[in-house]
């Protein structure tokens, strides 16, 4: 394997992994259930699509490349569907989201 | 490098399973469990080729498989108390 596809595979390795990091620590810090779907959204865009671009450069023109495209398929097909249920879900059960009221500062939840 | 990805991964597991934990309504639940579901998928890819051994990448596609229709589910559950409500129309919703 030459060094520039090894070398990229590194980056986008290690750039997926932070930002799976980013969205997890936004998921457990964020105030609000809204906010938090927006920081999970990193995990299933930034972070999966960066890793599994990492593995593909990995493996090359084989098998194991176009299953890493199938897990890339499942990925961005599910996820948006699962995160706009759940959305959907929260609203349909009332849970309002948080806002800011007219000075700027958040409302109480 | 495996090896940090996979360590990222396993911090994001934790991270996570902390939200799952702590979460105040059952959406904040299901959306831990559902991401712990998306992660779990990337660790086992990562773990496959730690390892060496490519087969794990068909554990991971099972895997996202039955993560996507058990949260689609549990949220039909939780949404209208019966999973085999038929739903509403989109002009109900608004």
């Amino acid at each position: 394997m030459s060094l520039w596809i090894d070398g990229l595979s590194w980056v986008c390795l290690v750039a997926g992994g932070a930002f799976c990091v980013v969205g997890a620590t936004g998921m457990l810090r964020m105030p609000d259930f809204y906010t938090r779907m927006h920081a999970a959204s990193v995990i299933d865009t930034l972070g999966a699509g960066l890793l599994l671009l990492g593995l593909m450069l990995q493996a090359g023109w084989t098998l194991v490349a176009v299953k890493l495209l199938m897990i890339a398929a499942l990925i961005f097909i599910a996820s948006p569907t699962a995160t706009h249920a759940l959305a959907r879900a929260a609203m349909h059960r009332g849970l309002k989201p948080l806002l800011a009221d007219e000075e700027g500062r958040p409302s109480k939840p | 490098m495996f090896a940090a990805a996979a360590l990222a991964l396993l911090v994001t597991l934790v991270l996570t399973l902390v939200r799952a934990a702590l979460g105040p309504t059952v959406f904040d639940r299901v959306q831990a469990a559902n991401t712990i579901g998306t992660v779990a998928m990337l660790l086992l890819a990562v773990l496959g080729f730690l390892d060496g051994r490519p087969e794990f990448l068909d554990l991971a596609i099972v895997y996202g498989l039955l993560n996507v229709i058990g949260t689609i589910a549990v949220l039909k559950y939780f949404r209208h108390g019966d999973l085999g409500d038929a739903g509403e129309s989109e002009e109900a919703v608004r």
